[in-house]
C-alpha cells in the first residue's frame, strides 16, 4: 500500500506540471481579485477568506482527472484491479497522494496569498487550520468525480460539473471559519461540521468510488 | 488449482459475445484462444480475470490467482524499468524483481526510464510484470505484439517455464508460440445467439 | 406474484399505455380547476395585492422540484439492489422534469420577490438551496448524457444520485448555517402555508395534486419513449450481430 503512494508521489512531481499548476492558479487568483476588485483594503480584507476558500477550491479541481485518467489510459487501473490490494483502499490512497500534492501545498501557501488579500492579522491561524481540516474533503470528493468520469475521453469538464456541487458544504463551513475567525466570532460549529464533512466523507466516499471504478472497467 | 469454466456467458458493452463456453485448463496446460476480430477473446480474457461479472454460466477461477497481461502494459513513462517493476512487486507482496528483469531480457536497460523504451521493449517490461506478480494463472491478450522473432522466442520460453513449474496459462493470440500441451480453443462457435438480457429485446413482443 | 414482475419492459409498456390517458385527462383537469379557480376566483392579499396569486405555480412546482430528486433517489436505489432497467429509466426520464420544476420555482420566486423585496434575487436561504438543487440536476443529466453504454451510465447516474443526495441535504443546512451568518433572522421568508387562510389553501391544494399528476404523466411518457429507445437498440445490436 505504502508503494502506491509513493509511487503516486514520485509520478506527481517527475510529470512537473501536475501539482505546480494548481499551485500557480491559485497565486495567480490571488493576484487577479485586487485588480479585478480595486486596492482598497477594508473591501479586500471583507472578501478575503471568501477568495482564498474559492481559490483553494478551484486549484484543486484542476488536477483532480489526473487521479484515475492516467492509470486507466495506460491500463494500471485494470491491473490495480486485479491485485491484492482492494480498490477502496487505492481510491483512498490516490485521493491522499492528491492531497499531499495540492491541498497541503495549497494550505502551506494561502497563509501568503493573505497578505496580499489584507486578510486581517486574526484571520491567518484559522485560514490555515480550516484549509487543513477541508481541503482532504476536496480531494476526497474530488477522487468520486473523477471515478465517475475516468471512462470519458472529455471528462474534464463534466468532472468539474459534477464536483463542484459537492463542494458547496465544504466551501460555505470553511469560508465561515475564516471570516468569522477575522471578526472575532465563536466558530466551533463551522469548524466541527467542516471536520466531519472531511472525516465522513474519507470514510464512506472511497466505496462509492470504488463501485464506480468497477462499473467504468466493466 | 485448475481452472473450471462451465456454459459461460459474457458481455461487452451490455451486449453477450459469447455463449456456452466450456473449458477446463490444469496446472501445467496452456489454453490458446483463437477467433477472428471482435469474436470476444478480449472480453472473456477480462471476465477470467474478474474485470466483469459473467452474465450466465459458471467459472471456478479465483481473481486474486490470475495475472492479466493487457493491451496495455500499465507502465508509467517517467518510471524507470525497475521502479515499474518494483512497484508491481510490492502491490504483489513478491520479490523478484531481478529475476523478471533477467528473464524477459531487460536488465540492461535497468535504469532506463519507460518512455525511452521501443515499443517491444515495453512489451517485454509488461511481460516481465507477471513474473513479479508471482500468480500461478496468466490471462494473456495478444502478448507477442510488437515483438521481433527472437522476443518471441524468448516469451514462448518464459511460458513454458511458468508452466513447468505448475502454472496455467490462457493467452489469445495468433502466432504459434510451440508451447507443449497447449490446447486451443476457438471462439467462432460460441458466438451468442441471444443479445441482451435486460427484457428490451422482447419489450414489444 | 411478485410486484416486480410489472416492472419489466413489457408489462411497463402495457400497464402506462391503459395508465396514461387517464393520467393526462386528470392533470389538465386538476391544473385548469386549480390555476382558474387561484388566479381569478380568490381575493387579493391585503398586503400583497394580487402577486400573491404566484403561489399557485411556484409553491407546487418547489414541492415537486424537491419530490423529483427523491423519487430519482428511490429509483437509483431500486436500480441498484433490484437490477430492473425500466427503474433506471425511470428515473433518467424524471430528472429534465425535475430540473424544470426547479427552474420554474426559481423564476416565479424572482418575479414574485421582484414587487415584494424590490430585488429579483437575494440570497435567502431557500432560493440559495433551489440555486444549488439545479446545479445537481445538470450535473445528473450531464452524466446520463456522457455515457454511452447504458447499464454503465445507470449504474454511475444512481451512485452519483446516493451521494449527490446526501450533499445536497448537507448543503442545504449549509446554506441556512451560512445566511444566518449575514442578516440576523430570517427576514424574507417564503413560508406561506403556515399563515394561509383556507380561501388561498384549497385551490392550492388543487394546484398541488395537478402538479404532481404532470409530474407522473411527463415522467411516464419519458420512461415510454426510453423503453423504446432501448428497444430501438436492442435491435440495432441485433441486427449488427446476425
Amino acid at each position: 500500500m505504502k508503494a502506491l503512494l509513493l509511487r503516486d508521489l514520485r509520478l506527481a512531481i517527475r510529470s512537473g506540471g501536475g501539482f505546480g499548476l494548481g499551485l500557480a492558479f491559485f497565486f495567480l487568483l490571488a493576484i487577479l481579485v485586487p485588480l479585478g476588485v480595486g486596492p482598497e483594503g477594508g473591501t479586500l480584507g471583507r472578501i478575503a477568506p471568501g477568495i482564498l476558500w474559492v481559490g483553494a477550491l478551484l486549484a484543486c479541481l484542476l488536477s483532480l482527472d489526473r487521479i484515475f485518467a492516467l492509470d486507466f489510459e495506460d491500463g494500471s487501473l485494470d491491473l490495480l484491479a486485479t491485485a491484492p490490494i482492494p480498490l477502496e483502499a487505492v481510491v483512498a490512497l490516490k485521493a491522499l497522494a492528491h492531497w499531499l500534492v495540492t491541498g497541503l501545498p495549497l494550505t502551506l501557501l494561502a497563509p501568503g496569498l493573505g497578505v496580499l488579500l489584507n486578510l486581517p492579522p486574526a484571520g491567518y491561524g484559522w485560514l490555515v487550520l480550516s484549509l487543513l481540516l477541508g481541503t482532504p474533503a476536496l480531494s476526497v470528493i474530488g477522487a468520486f468525480g473523477a471515478a465517475l468520469v475516468v471512462g470519458l475521453r472529455r471528462g474534464g469538464l463534466l468532472l468539474s460539473l459534477l464536483v463542484l456541487p459537492l463542494y458547496v458544504p465544504t466551501l460555505i463551513f470553511g469560508a465561515e471559519v475564516v471570516r468569522r475567525g477575522t471578526e472575532g466570532m465563536a466558530l466551533a460549529t463551522p469548524l466541527a461540521l467542516m471536520a466531519g464533512i472531511s472525516l465522513g466523507a474519507a470514510a464512506l466516499l472511497p466505496f462509492a468510488a470504488a463501485a464506480a471504478l468497477r462499473v467504468n472497467l466493466r | 488449482m485448475q481452472i473450471v469454466v462451465d456454459n459461460l456467458a459474457v458481455a461487452r458493452g451490455g451486449v453477450t459475445v459469447l455463449q456456452g463456453v466450456s473449458f477446463a485448463v490444469r496446472p501445467g496446460q496452456a489454453l490458446i484462444l483463437r477467433g477472428p476480430n471482435g469474436s470476444g477473446k478480449t472480453t472473456l480474457l477480462r471476465t477470467l480475470a474478474g474485470l466483469q461479472p459473467p452474465v450466465g454460466g459458471t467459472m471456478d477461477l479465483a481473481p486474486e490467482a490470475a495475472a492479466y497481461g493487457a493491451h496495455a502494459d500499465g507502465l508509467k513513462s517517467t518510471l524507470t524499468v525497475r521502479e515499474n517493476l518494483a512497484f508491481w512487486a510490492a502491490i504483489h507482496g513478491t520479490d523478484g524483481v531481478e529475476a523478471a528483469m533477467t528473464g524477459m531480457d531487460v536488465a540492461s536497460l535497468a535504469h532506463r526510464r519507460a518512455s525511452e523504451l521501443s515499443a517491444g521493449q515495453k512489451r517485454r517490461l509488461g511481460l516481465a510484470r507477471l513474473l513479479v506478480t508471482g500468480r500461478p494463472v496468466w490471462l494473456l491478450d495478444e502478448p507477442t505484439v510488437s515483438l521481433d522473432v527472437a522476443s518471441v522466442t524468448l516469451f514462448a520460453g518464459v511460458v513454458r517455464q511458468h508452466l513447468a513449474g505448475g502454472g496455467l496459462a490462457i493467452i489469445a493470440t495468433h502466432v504459434d508460440l510451440g508451447l507443449p500441451e497447449a490446447a486451443e480453443l476457438d471462439l467462432t462457435p460460441y458466438r451468442a445467439r441471444i443479445l441482451a438480457r435486460d427484457g428490451f429485446d422482447e419489450a414489444f413482443a | 406474484m411478485s410486484i416486480w414482475e410489472y416492472a419489466n419492459p413489457k408489462r411497463v409498456m402495457q400497464s402506462s399505455a391503459w395508465v396514461l390517458p387517464w393520467a393526462i385527462g386528470l392533470t389538465v383537469l386538476c391544473l385548469v380547476v386549480g390555476l382558474v379557480w387561484g388566479f381569478f376566483f380568490t381575493p387579493d392579499d391585503y398586503k400583497q395585492g394580487s402577486t400573491v396569486k404566484i403561489i399557485y405555480l411556484h409553491v407546487p412546482s418547489a414541492m415537486m422540484a424537491i419530490n423529483a430528486w427523491v423519487m430519482m433517489l428511490v429509483a437509483s436505489l431500486i436500480w441498484i439492489v433490484r437490477r430492473h432497467h425500466v427503474s433506471a429509466l425511470a428515473a433518467k426520464a424524471a430528472a429534465p422534469v425535475g430540473l424544470t420544476f426547479t427552474l420554474i420555482a426559481l423564476a416565479t420566486g424572482a418575479l414574485w420577490g421582484q414587487p415584494m423585496w424590490g430585488t429579483w434575487w437575494a440570497w435567502d436561504p431557500r432560493l440559495t438551496a433551489f440555486l444549488i438543487l439545479t446545479l445537481f440536476y445538470f450535473g445528473y443529466i450531464a452524466l446520463w448524457a456522457a455515457i454511452e453504454n447504458p447499464d454503465t451510465a445507470a449504474d454511475l447516474t444512481a451512485i452519483l444520485c446516493l451521494v449527490g443526495s446526501v450533499f445536497a441535504l448537507l448543503s442545504r443546512y449549509a446554506v441556512n448555517f451560512w445566511n444566518q451568518g449575514l442578516h440576523q433572522g430570517a427576514t424574507l421568508s417564503l413560508d406561506k402555508e403556515e399563515n394561509i387562510s383556507d380561501v388561498f389553501w384549497l385551490p392550492l391544494l388543487v394546484c398541488i395534486a395537478g402538479f404532481v399528476l404532470l409530474f407522473v404523466t411527463l415522467v411516464l411518457m419519458r420512461t415510454r419513449t426510453e423503453i423504446r429507445a432501448r428497444r430501438l437498440q436492442a435491435l440495432l445490436a441485433r441486427e449488427r450481430v446476425a
